[in-house]
């Protein structure tokens, strides 16, 4: 009989992650989990419907889920910084008119640049009123929202009004950027989806969406996901930029130049949501309207609360929310089915929580849960203006219930005068 | 010293408004217009009695919607949520006044009622929030805007009744409930008022308004409070000041104030609520009580302003001088350069008084250690 000695842990010897610790492992689970849950609704639900995992709603949806995204990345990089930014939805509406002018003067990736042009534009009025002169941040937010709306219309009757098509409240009609399919995997997932078998076609329906007529534009989009995240939390501008939206006057202390950094964090911020307003007019509508962005950029700064100040987390809230607009463009009957989904959902999150024995959120996620089963028992179908409005009431119910959770940088909002400490 | 008070008090809304007249000056010319002709165009009909007419009518729920978000102000409450409280009120205010028909002013008063009580109810959830929760109320009312709108279009589309014009609207308020027009009082002055125009009885509604929140602010218990916890929190809630309290009651007021908004539109000109709906008061009212400086007569002036602003756009189209939106270019900038000044004005107040507090110590002995 031999004893062995175990090896004597050290501090600096980590044990052996599991293999579906590993975040990749991690994620491809969540979203598996997640189709077999659309899977499951879909094969209940009444009355039935195929367009809950089609590849239809999710190329839709990864459509409409991108100014949402980018409005709230650009939420994200101003409150990093320490600049609460409600003017998103006027810089979102410069960059619809700029973008529509840069398409119509030019080509569609003009339209791109202007439209991030446009939207900086609109940050930099934001800058200069919060940072440099140390105006609320709020009351300039506001100002830019009555302020956009006026220079666009004021714009398209100078400018849009000598066009063919064109009118005071109109852009020509302008062309998209051009769409592409990854070849042989696009078929494959087609081939799947038309089987019909459980889960199996529900995962190919929607990886065949989002593999099937990507726009060029969209995969541009989706890379300022990384990019924002890298930036912001990989590189020590990126360290400095959210050290001034934690505490200013300790990151002055530390030498770093915090109005600078704010002013560019602002800027950068207008620059997004000016994309989402540019792809909106470019990829979505195919032309410049007025009050097109239809509140996208509240809806945004919603997505990046909802996301916990995060860019992972915000995107997958514009995901949801994209997802939501897409089932209500295809298929009203759909949206009653994510009742049942929410029941479901709620039911999962009660069990949770009882393991965890917290009595008083699994009371509450079971009240509500029931509430929505009976809701989707008793109705078949839902208010049209439900899906609009779900990120609204989403954020506010995780307002309510998780906002202990939810962590915004200290000093978000508060105003930063150089070298005089804080009030 | 009292001279140099008065001076930087006038000093941030006049260099706004030089301001923006440079700048929609620079716009225009860079589009080709002669601003020098649009603006004499703009000053001739601004000065006819008819445009006055429409200026006050236009002022009149500007100057509430600043009221409203004014009482928030005043305890470092951002109620953003003014739009959503104001069309939700009207709404249920148009259909409930549409239900029933009594003795003409018990029916007004009771339309009024239910518009208070509806802006007073949805102001206090934010509120509520706030305390128990820890909402920030700026993004609980942009929320709640949201979700307002989301109600009203689906109440809407439940109460409307089909008439010829296919507008989607509610029953029409019957005669009682209107609001008569005040020409013959104003005629009492002027000379006959022209063109159609009716001067809408709902100015009265604002100027009780505005004397009830100058009361309010600063001859009453609750307004006093207000202040207080407004400029500092801490203190007042030493002093027995219960901020939980105070700040459910100032969202609920400002709410009750934001329910009248949409009322003047409704009770004077279009007896229901309808599509044509006058939207984005509530943010107006947020430019006008920064302009006012949440003073009474400060959110009067703003209000005038803008409604004047408002009521000459249109005469540039049809004079061909410029296009009408340059008023709203003119607006914005106003908004910016004001709060721009009243922040500069604020420090050279401070160091105003850091300089006489200096010179107040320096006459003073030495205190002996």
């Amino acid at each position: 009989m031999t004893t062995t000695v175990a090896p004597p842990s050290t501090l600096d010897e980590q044990p052996r992650p599991k293999w579906w610790a590993h975040a990749g492992v991690r994620w491809a689970l969540y979203a598996a989990f997640t189709v077999f849950l659309l899977s499951i609704t879909q094969e209940f639900a009444t009355p039935s419907t195929d367009q809950l995992t089609s590849s239809e709603t999710a190329s839709l949806a990864i459509r409409w889920a991108v100014p949402i995204m980018l409005a709230g990345l650009g939420g994200l990089w101003a409150e990093r910084a320490g600049i609460v930014n409600i003017g998103l939805e006027g810089m979102m509406v410069f960059g619809t008119w700029c973008g529509a002018y840069g398409a119509v003067i030019g080509s569609p990736w003009l339209g791109v640049l202007f439209g991030i042009l446009g939207g900086a534009f609109g940050g930099l009025l934001h800058a200069l009123a919060t940072v440099t002169f140390r105006v609320d941040h709020i009351v300039s937010g506001v100002a830019i929202n009555l302020l956009a709306p006026g220079v666009t219309r004021f714009l398209s009757d100078t400018i849009f009004s000598g066009y063919q098509g064109g009118s005071i409240s109109q852009s020509p009609s302008v062309d998209d950027v051009g769409e592409f399919s990854v070849p042989l995997l696009s078929d494959l997932f087609g081939w799947f989806e038309d089987r019909g078998w459980f889960f199996v076609s529900d995962s190919a329906g929607l990886l065949g969406g989002v593999v099937t007529d990507i726009s060029w534009l969209t995969v541009v989009a989706y890379l300022f996901l990384p990019l924002t995240a890298f930036v912001l939390w990989r590189t020590t501008f990126g360290l400095r930029l959210r050290s001034c939206g934690e505490d200013p006057w300790a990151a002055e202390t530390v030498g770093v130049n915090v109005l600078f950094h704010k002013f560019v964090a602002v800027v950068i911020s207008g620059a997004l949501a000016g994309l989402a307003g540019a792809f909106i007019v470019l990829e979505l509508t195919g032309i410049y309207k007025e009050n097109q962005t239809n509140g996208r950029g509240f809806i945004g700064l919603a997505t990046m609360i909802f996301g916990n100040w995060r860019p992972v987390g915000t995107a997958l809230g514009a995901l949801l929310f994209g997802f939501a607009d897409a089932l209500q463009l295809r298929d009203r009957t759909a949206v009653h089915a994510l009742l049942l989904l929410a029941a479901i959902v709620l039911a999962l999150l009660a069990v949770r929580a009882l393991r965890r024995g917290n009595r008083t959120s699994a009371f509450l996620f079971i009240v509500f849960g029931v509430l929505f089963a009976l809701w989707y028992a008793l109705s078949d179908s839902v208010p049209s203006q439900l899906p609009q409005v779900t990120p609204h009431i989403m954020t506010l119910v995780v307002l309510v219930f998780a906002v202990r959770r939810l962590r915004m940088p200290a000093a978000d909002g508060a105003i930063y005068s150089k070298g005089e400490g804080a009030h | 010293m009292k001279g140099r008070q008065l001076l930087l008090a006038a000093a941030a809304p006049i260099a706004s408004i030089g301001l923006a007249l440079v700048v929609s000056s620079l716009v225009l010319l860079a589009v080709g217009a002669d601003p020098w002709s649009a603006y004499t165009t703009m000053a001739e009909y601004g000065t006819r009695l008819e445009t006055f007419v429409d200026t006050l009518n236009r002022a009149t729920p500007l100057y509430i919607s600043g009221v409203a978000v004014a009482i928030g102000f005043r305890m470092n409450l951002f109620n953003i949520g003014v739009e959503g409280q104001y069309t939700l009120a009207a709404l249920v205010a148009a259909y409930v006044g549409a239900q029933f028909d009594v003795w003409a002013p018990l029916h007004v008063l009771a339309i009024l009622l239910v518009a208070m009580a509806v802006g007073s109810g949805y102001a206090a959830i934010p509120g509520v929030l706030k305390v128990t929760r820890g909402v920030n109320e700026v993004i609980s009312t942009i929320m709640l805007n949201a979700i307002a709108v989301a109600i009203v279009s689906y109440l809407l589309v439940k109460w409307s009744i089909a008439d010829e014009t296919l507008n989607t609207a509610t029953e029409q308020i019957p005669e009682s409930g209107r609001m008569p027009d005040l020409n013959s009082v104003l005629e009492v002055v002027t000379r006959e008022i022209t063109k159609g125009r009716e001067l809408r009885g709902f100015l009265i509604v604002a100027v009780v308004v505005g004397i009830a929140y100058h009361v309010l602010i600063n001859r009453t218990r609750i307004g006093f409070d207000l202040r207080a916890t407004g400029s500092n929190p801490f203190a007042a809630h030493a002093s027995g000041v219960p901020p939980a309290r105070t700040i459910v009651i100032a969202m609920a007021l400002s709410g009750l104030v934001a329910g009248l908004v949409g009322l003047s539109q409704v009770l004077g000109d279009t007896y229901r609520y309808d599509l044509n709906f006058t939207r984005q008061l509530g943010f107006s009212g947020i430019a006008v009580a920064l302009v006012g400086r949440n003073h009474p007569a400060g959110i009067a002036v703003g209000a005038l302003l803008f409604g004047f602003l408002d009521s000459v756009a249109p005469i540039l189209d049809i004079s061909g001088d410029a296009p009408r939106e340059i008023v709203i270019i003119m607006q914005a900038v106003i908004i910016f350069s004001v709060v721009v000044g009243y922040e500069i004005v604020r420090r050279m107040r401070a160091t105003d008084e850091a300089r006489a507090a200096a010179a107040l110590l320096s006459n003073q002995p030495e205190p002996s250690v």
